[in-house]
């Protein structure tokens, strides 16, 4: 070489406030952006799933402020069936792509793996950058579809055409706001697509000297498979964005159908096919809930060891595992489209892998249970937060069975156990995840310690409550009550609506005990405790370096790396643990 | 691993105090040798372009599986034949894939005869970034190409909404041309990188926009296949 060559992936110290916490290049600035994207994004979802409660447990009652809020939706504060749609498709949207995919994935992943992986950043700092203002603005357009004339989409997260293509004939929400989602969603594809471009690439080509992929922590293993599946997911919805935006707003016939009458109205599209669109969504939908649930799975392997104070029960095999749900999710999208009228063969086809892809799933459980048989346990919120996920990826999981078989999803699509099942593993499995890492990389993220006590108190409160909330919706969705529905009137629904208005009282008191939760967060970020370098006594690579660690992750330090990240309980070591960096020998691998 | 400007450099095996490798002269070239166990002179955009290269087909794969699909349901798909132009539109991508790999092997003769031959080197190096400009100018002439391409279809009254078929087709060549738009940008860049010095990053850029291009190449030949099968 002529010229010494710039580091590819430095870049100079920020100065300046807008360059530190605006438009940062920094992963950890953005991580943190990313997870204060989330935390607005699920205060706003868990606000309309109330509301959404509310009604549920008193449909003709008026909701104060509800007609201030909605004018045309709730007229004398009374819940419209339309605007109880609406505030349904906002909360899904809201939840499954600004919290469950932004938090865990986006937000830690973006902190943690460069630190992990021993570099200095990622490996496109300004691609970085860009996509979290990318997937900002998205989550800006989305919000905006509220204050349009007609009001927010209704046709749920899964926009199912023709309801979604053919523009504002379908009445309220289906105008100006279901084409904000459209693009909205189109953005945040964007975003996403840029964001696994860097994690991927950080993975393979940004690893210290001495990481091997074998020595990968699971949670950066968890991130990578995650964002394989992203980068192969989101690049097929972006395109099914297009052709929904196309056919409302150009006169296209992707998915309108010849002859379609709405509202009296007959409309002019010919030829299209409605399955087209669902083709395309769960094709992209069945692996983003699994981009929901991984990253998740990686937080668990990684959390869990440092407070069982022993090693991962297969940590290979959990990369076996995690490595074969990415792959299977994709063969089993028609799982959500058995009773779209496919031919029960196909039905077959997609049922099988379905239930296969429990099989890695399951090992995975039955790896962190193996892991904490005979540990000497530390109970702090973050591993009580593990043990929570187990919990409730095991109820969750179950019902998952019983969906997977054409002959009962025949019976149970489009039901509260379908509402239950999800709920279970994404709403509360999910977001246990995101609580456990908050609470075990929060002193680094933060330099600051959060408080236990209200940690536990969060804990226990959410656990108890969450179970209260879904539980019964199994029982309600096998006695027949169908999801979606505004109103319970038809004589066989009338006798669920007690244990809707127990629902809902659940519902509410865990969304109260949320707050602990918030209070917690932003207290400890200014008053909490300062953070040691290792709290937990962990020995992944950022707990090599301060809390917060400084600009460049490890002040100038190129760290080598000698072991795996499981070396907890270890004999003979000079602590319980030996950390990924430390020279000293162990017989153990 | 060993630099040209610091063949003192051992890689240990045990942990260096906090600063420097023991002859290493500058942070960068410290951070290189750590962070890049491959070669020294990788770059990450070389994993990257890969990883654009997969999303990008996952993403016309979707669009075309949906052709085939929307095809075979209705009866409304109006064969109208791609125009003509197309033809020439192709052969001229084509080209431009050969001029741009003349143009990677007259950069990587320049690197060879950079340090024994300086004349021969420059010479090397200007007809490198000839052959690149020559690429630049083939894949603007593609594009304008397909605009009258679109044009020609415009004047038989094929527009996006008239059938499902000249949905495809606007939807498809324009997605591609909108691609080739962000590749010619990326020659643009490896144009303004090595005209001064062949150096080994700049084999890097080259190789990502190469690799970039000839993935346009080879998808709008995919494409095209599909369009005259099924226009």
């Amino acid at each position: 070489m002529s010229t010494p060559d710039p580091t590819i992936h430095q870049h100079a110290a920020p100065t300046g406030f807008i360059r530190k916490h605006v438009f940062s290049l920094d992963h950890k600035v953005i991580g943190r952006q990313y997870y204060d994207l989330a935390l607005v994004a699920v205060f706003l979802g868990l606000l309309l799933s109330w509301l959404m409660r509310i009604h549920l447990g008193w449909m003709n009652a008026p909701i104060p402020l509800l007609g201030k809020l909605f004018p045309s939706g709730a007229p004398g504060n009374v819940m419209t069936p339309d605007l109880y749609l609406s505030l349904m498709t906002m909360h899904a949207t809201i939840m499954v792509f600004f919290v469950l995919t932004t938090a865990p994935f986006a937000a830690f992943g973006n902190y943690v793996l460069p630190i992990q992986v021993g570099a200095e950043d990622m490996a496109f700092p300004h691609f970085n950058m860009m996509s979290f203002w990318v997937t900002f603005l998205a989550f800006l357009v989305l919000i905006s579809s509220f204050f349009v004339g007609d009001g927010p989409p209704l046709a749920g997260w899964t926009s199912y055409a023709p309801l979604s293509s053919v523009g504002a004939v379908a009445g309220p929400g289906q105008g100006t706001g279901q084409t904000l989602w459209a693009v909205s969603i189109a953005i945040f594809c964007i975003g996403q697509l840029l964001g696994s471009l860097n994690f991927i690439t950080t993975t393979l080509d940004l690893r210290t000297k001495g990481m091997s992929l074998a020595r990968l922590p699971l949670s950066t293993w968890a991130w990578f498979v995650t964002s394989v599946i992203g980068l192969l997911a989101f690049a097929v919805l972006l395109p099914a964005c297009v052709l929904l935006i196309l056919d409302r707003t150009a006169g296209t016939s992707f998915f309108g159908p010849t002859g379609l009458v709405v509202n009296d109205t007959v409309l002019p599209y010919s030829g299209g096919s409605p399955l087209l669109w669902q083709h395309l969504f769960w094709f992209f939908g069945h692996p983003e809930v699994y981009i929901a649930i991984l990253p998740g799975f990686g937080i668990i392997s990684t959390v869990l060891p440092a407070f069982a104070r022993k090693r991962l029960l297969g940590h290979q095999v959990m990369i076996g595992c995690m490595v074969s749900i990415g792959f299977l999710s994709y063969m089993v999208w028609g799982h959500h489209m058995f009773v779209s009228g496919m031919n029960p063969f196909s039905a077959l086809m997609f049922s099988v892998p379905t239930l296969i892809i429990t099989i890695p799933a399951t090992i995975a459980v039955l790896m962190w249970l193996g892991t904490v048989y005979g540990a000497r346990m530390r109970y702090t919120t973050a591993s009580l937060f593990c043990l929570g996920f187990i919990s409730v990826f095991i109820t969750g999981g179950l019902s998952g069975f019983f969906l997977a078989q054409p002959s009962l999803d025949t019976y149970l699509h489009a039901t509260y156990f379908v509402v239950a099942h999800f709920h279970f593993v994404m709403a509360i499995a999910a977001m246990f995840g995101i609580f456990a890492g908050t609470h075990f990389w929060f002193p680094k993220m933060y330099g600051r310690m959060m408080n236990e006590t209200l940690g536990k108190w969060h804990f226990w409160l959410t656990f108890l409550g969450v179970y209260c909330v879904f539980m019964p919706m199994h029982y309600l969705g096998l006695a027949g009550n169908v999801r979606r529905y505004a109103a319970f009137t038809d004589n066989y629904l009338v006798p669920l609506i007690p244990l809707h208005k127990f629902i809902t009282m659940a519902a509410l008191f865990v969304g109260a005990t949320q707050f602990i939760f918030f209070f917690n967060f932003f207290w400890s970020r200014f008053r909490g405790p300062k953070a040691p370098d290792n709290p937990w006594d962990a020995t992944t690579l950022e707990w090599s370096t301060t809390s917060p660690p400084p600009f460049d992750n490890f002040g100038g330090r190129h760290l080598v790396v000698h072991h795996g990240p499981e070396l907890y309980g270890v004999e003979g070591a000079a602590n319980d643990y030996v950390m990924q960096v430390s020279p000293e020998q162990v017989d153990a691998r | 691993m060993s630099t040209t400007s610091t063949p003192q450099v051992r890689v240990p095996n045990e942990i260096k105090p906090a600063g420097l490798h023991a002859g290493t002269t500058n942070l960068r070239e410290e951070i290189r040798i750590s962070a890049f166990p491959r070669t020294e002179t990788t770059l990450p955009a070389e994993t990257g372009v890969w990883v654009a290269v997969a999303a990008i087909s996952m993403c016309f794969a979707a669009l075309i599986s949906a052709l085939i699909v929307r095809e075979g349901i209705a009866a409304d798909w109006v064969h109208f034949g791609v125009p003509r132009i197309m033809y020439v539109n192709t052969f001229i991508l084509l080209v431009s894939s050969i001029s741009l790999e003349a143009a990677r092997n007259s950069f990587s003769k320049a690197q060879e005869f950079e340090r024994q031959n300086p004349a021969a080197g420059e010479k090397a190096l200007d007809r490198a970034r000839l052959w690149l400009l020559s690429t630049v100018a083939l894949g603007a002439l593609f594009v304008v190409g397909q605009v009258m391409a679109w044009r020609d279809l415009v004047a038989k009254g094929l527009f996006l909404a008239s059938s499902p078929s000249s949905s495809f087709f606007y939807l498809l060549t324009a997605a591609h041309g909108l691609h080739l738009l962000g590749g010619i940008a990326g020659l643009g860049y490896a144009f303004w990188r090595i005209r001064r010095d062949p150096g080994s990053q700049e084999t890097g850029v080259l190789s990502v926009a190469g690799v970039y291009w000839h993935f346009m190449d080879g998808l709008w030949a995919f494409l095209f296949i599909i369009l005259v099968a099924r226009m």
